[in-house]
């Protein structure tokens, strides 16, 4: 009797077919996760009495029905938006002794133009009748602008790029002080140009 | 030498024992990288796209509102104004407070400040709409949005 020294054998032959139901029901009842966006956040309801700004931090972008973009006094494709945002933020008006005045500005110091990052507001006004898809276009653009100037002191301060950094301060498993370490380094970058993005009404004053 | 004659005549088979293998290894991958839809769409949801993205935090911190045309089906009965979708309802601007203090109460205490509220609108949607929904959110202090999208070129949101 050969047969009592052999291990009896499991048939595999169907596992193949039960691993492909289970895999078609994850592929039907699964979607991929798309749970990435724009991080905004909205303004309290008991604001404090509006503040005089003054016209030349404030940076107006209005949205029409038509989708068409107005910045400051001028029609634009929103292709430039960003470039113009930049310009505006960086520019640095206030002049050397100044309180205000912006050490690592770039831009082009023009009185016109902001005094120091720290106070230029960007007010973004949309039409009820524009698209969605628009909006998000502008919120996007107007993030990389901001985007494109932190990374910049990022690389300048401490050579590394500052969504690498926010990415591994917000991973779990980088240790506790590291995260320290980033998380001051972010909110210095953060606080040289801090995120002013206005939707509410602004009078104009002639 | 006895069998010779025979195994020259068999077709050599395929082994197939190392199939179930590389399916579990399909199912695992599908199973890591999906989440389990725990609603079904009333709305049609096209989202924008956009290449500035966050990721956004863990589900259990997170509310979803939906925004879009209702669907096709839907749509003969209710027109094509866009609604709003709360958990598996259709709802009005006005239920957005209710929803969100009731889901919120659910949360634990300890995460409650650290909630984000999804708002997953369809690209061709008005403004409007979105910005009522802000203004009932801001009533009930709930002041984190994620304007979810799908990563991706922000000008194919023009087209």
């Amino acid at each position: 009797m050969a047969r009592k020294h052999e291990m009896p054998e499991v048939n595999a032959g169907s596992m193949a077919d039960i691993a492909f139901l289970l895999l078609i029901f994850f592929l039907v009842t699964a979607t991929i996760q798309t749970d990435v966006g724009l991080d905004r956040k909205l303004p309290p309801k008991d604001t404090t009495p509006p503040l005089p700004i003054h016209e030349r931090n404030l940076f107006r972008i209005s949205l029409n029905k038509n989708n068409e973009l107005m910045v400051e006094d001028n029609v634009m494709e929103i292709q430039d938006l960003k470039s113009a945002a930049i310009a505006f933020l960086d520019n640095g008006g206030a002049v050397v002794g100044d309180k205000n005045y912006c050490n690592y500005c770039l831009g082009n110091r023009d009185t016109n133009g902001s005094d120091n990052p720290n106070k230029a507001i960007i007010s973004f006004n949309s039409d009820r009748a524009a698209a969605y898809g628009a909006y998000v276009l502008v919120q996007n653009e107007l993030t990389a602008a901001y985007n494109e100037l932190r990374d910049r002191e990022s690389r300048r301060l401490y050579a590394t790029e500052f969504l690498e950094m926010e990415r591994t301060y917000f991973d779990p498993k980088t240790a506790s002080e590291t995260k320290l370490e980033l998380r001051a380094k972010i909110s210095r970058i953060r606080n040289m140009y801090p995120m002013k993005l206005s939707e509410a009404q602004t009078n104009m004053k002639l | 030498m006895k069998n010779f004659k025979n195994t020259k005549s068999r077709v050599p088979t395929i082994s197939t024992a190392s199939l179930p293998d590389i399916v579990f290894m399909l199912l695992f991958f599908f199973m890591t990288v999906t989440t389990i839809k725990n609603n079904t769409l009333l709305v049609d949801n096209n989202l924008p796209n956009a290449d500035q993205i966050k990721r956004l935090a863990k589900k259990d911190r997170v509310i979803e509102i939906f925004v879009g045309e209702p669907s096709p089906e839907l749509a003969e009965v209710l027109g094509s104004e866009p609604k709003i979708q709360l958990d598996n309802k259709l709802a009005n601007v006005i239920d957005i407070a209710p929803y969100v203090l009731s889901e919120l109460a659910k949360k634990p205490e300890a995460i409650r400040n650290l909630v984000t509220v999804s708002l997953k609108v369809d690209k061709d949607v008005n403004v409007g709409i979105v910005s009522d929904i802000k203004q009932e959110l801001r009533k009930v202090n709930v002041l984190k949005v994620n304007y979810t999208t799908y990563e991706g070129d922000a000008f194919t949101n023009m087209k």
